[in-house]
């Protein structure tokens, strides 16, 4: 259950920068999870609730982009859909697959309320 | 609050060395000294969108953070790693699920280790100071880090027990994750090379079910070959199911209980140990 530490770290990382920009609360977080990141989405939205309770965060809507994971043949150069890292080339079979994406596991930007009556 | 101190500390990870039982220190942030500022800090403002002069509504705005997730994390492992340059320590993260002879393999080539090289230890277990009291018996400086509930180490953990420890220049650390072949594997401490165990016991096809362990390992050790004779274990698949999720790996078959193959194991890391 590391999407719960995780969960804790995005808290923290968006609150800081929250309270640098004087805002109220924030109301939305774009999160980007590659499919291949280690990470499963549905457990990270569980967690984050937890997480967010009594913070600035805790009224935010979670939405993540979820990038597919892309290979590149070391042999041939082809590029192609790839679900794990033990992909094969669907031309030469070469197992020498570079990912090229999918591993992204970023904060992408987050939308923040200003304190009422300012 | 915390029931061994007193301190207002709720759970968290906690170092512990073995037969020191007032020895207790909690891993906070200020335990590093560092406050933290990094978030963001890399990005102007310049992405914001002001909405005019309304002046009783809320305001909205959207802004750019483009921020790894484990950022804060692989800042504190750089540092980790920085240290451990500067003072010429290479360190070892060892991997696995429970039970597949992490601390019977350190037990087993840290004596052969330390002929030529000082070597220190540090445990991660969620709780109790057993696997350091083997660490310890073998006269080796050692910290043991208690998670509590969590189920990997991270920089920071290993930052403050690195602390604790008296580690000496040119020397070897080696650090035992804690027992799990999953969530260890995304949170770089600052080693050197991510060491991944299986045990023969275990299924061949382990690299397949938990490939982000092993994607991310440098070697891999398969343990308990000395049961090979008792098990369905088909060491030729186990190894091309490892290179099929990485073609980089080490591979190494040994026996913690016989010693077989782990003069050649040593042999390795010391190699590494010249070359560094």
């Amino acid at each position: 259950m590391h999407e719960m530490s995780i969960a804790l770290s995005i808290v923290e990382a968006i609150e800081s920068k929250a309270r640098e920009e004087g805002a109220g609360s924030i109301s939305g977080i774009e999160l980007v999870i590659g499919k291949l990141a280690g990470i499963e989405p549905e457990s990270l939205k569980f967690c984050f609730s937890a997480a967010a309770k009594g913070t600035l965060a805790e009224e935010a809507l979670l939405n993540i982009e979820e990038p597919e994971g892309v290979g590149e043949c070391g042999e041939c150069g082809r590029r192609f859909p790839v679900s794990f890292y033990y992909a094969e080339c669907p031309d030469c079979r070469s197992l020498r697959v570079k990912i090229v994406s999918g591993e992204e596991f970023l904060i992408q930007s987050i939308t923040i309320e200003d304190q009422e009556g300012e | 609050m915390c029931d061994t101190c007193g301190c207002s500390t709720e759970g968290g990870a906690v170092l512990r060395k073995p037969g020191e039982s007032d020895y207790h220190v909690h891993v906070t942030e200020s335990s590093h000294g560092d406050s933290h500022h990094h978030q963001g800090d890399a990005h102007d403002h310049g992405h914001t969108h002001e909405h005019g002069h309304h002046h009783h509504e809320r305001k909205s705005r959207t802004i750019a953070l483009e921020q790894d997730v484990l950022q804060k994390n692989n800042l504190l492992a750089e540092r980790n790693r920085g240290y451990f340059e500067a003072r010429n320590i290479y360190a070892l993260n060892f991997l696995s699920s429970p039970g597949s002879g992490k601390t019977s393999l350190l037990e087993k080539i840290i004596p052969a280790l330390q002929k030529n090289v000082p070597v220190a230890v540090i445990e991660g277990d969620q709780q109790t100071t057993n696997d350091a009291e083997r660490i310890q018996a073998l006269g080796v400086p050692v910290i043991q880090i208690n998670t509590g509930s969590g189920c990997h180490l991270d920089a920071l953990m290993v930052n403050s027990a690195v602390k604790e420890l008296e580690l000496k220049d040119n020397s070897l650390l080696c650090i035992e994750n804690v027992g799990n072949l999953v969530c260890p594997a995304m949170f770089d401490l600052g080693e050197a090379l991510k060491v991944v165990i299986i045990s023969v016991t275990e299924g061949d096809d382990k690299p397949l079910k938990y490939p982000t362990m092993f994607h991310e390992a440098d070697i891999c050790i398969l343990n308990k070959i000395d049961l090979l004779p008792y098990v369905d274990f088909d060491v030729r698949q186990c190894r091309e199911n490892a290179m099929r999720v990485n073609h980089h790996l080490e591979w190494f078959e040994v026996s913690a209980k016989t010693g077989e193959g782990l003069g050649v194991l040593q042999e390795w890391i010391e190699n590494k140990l010249k070359k560094r």
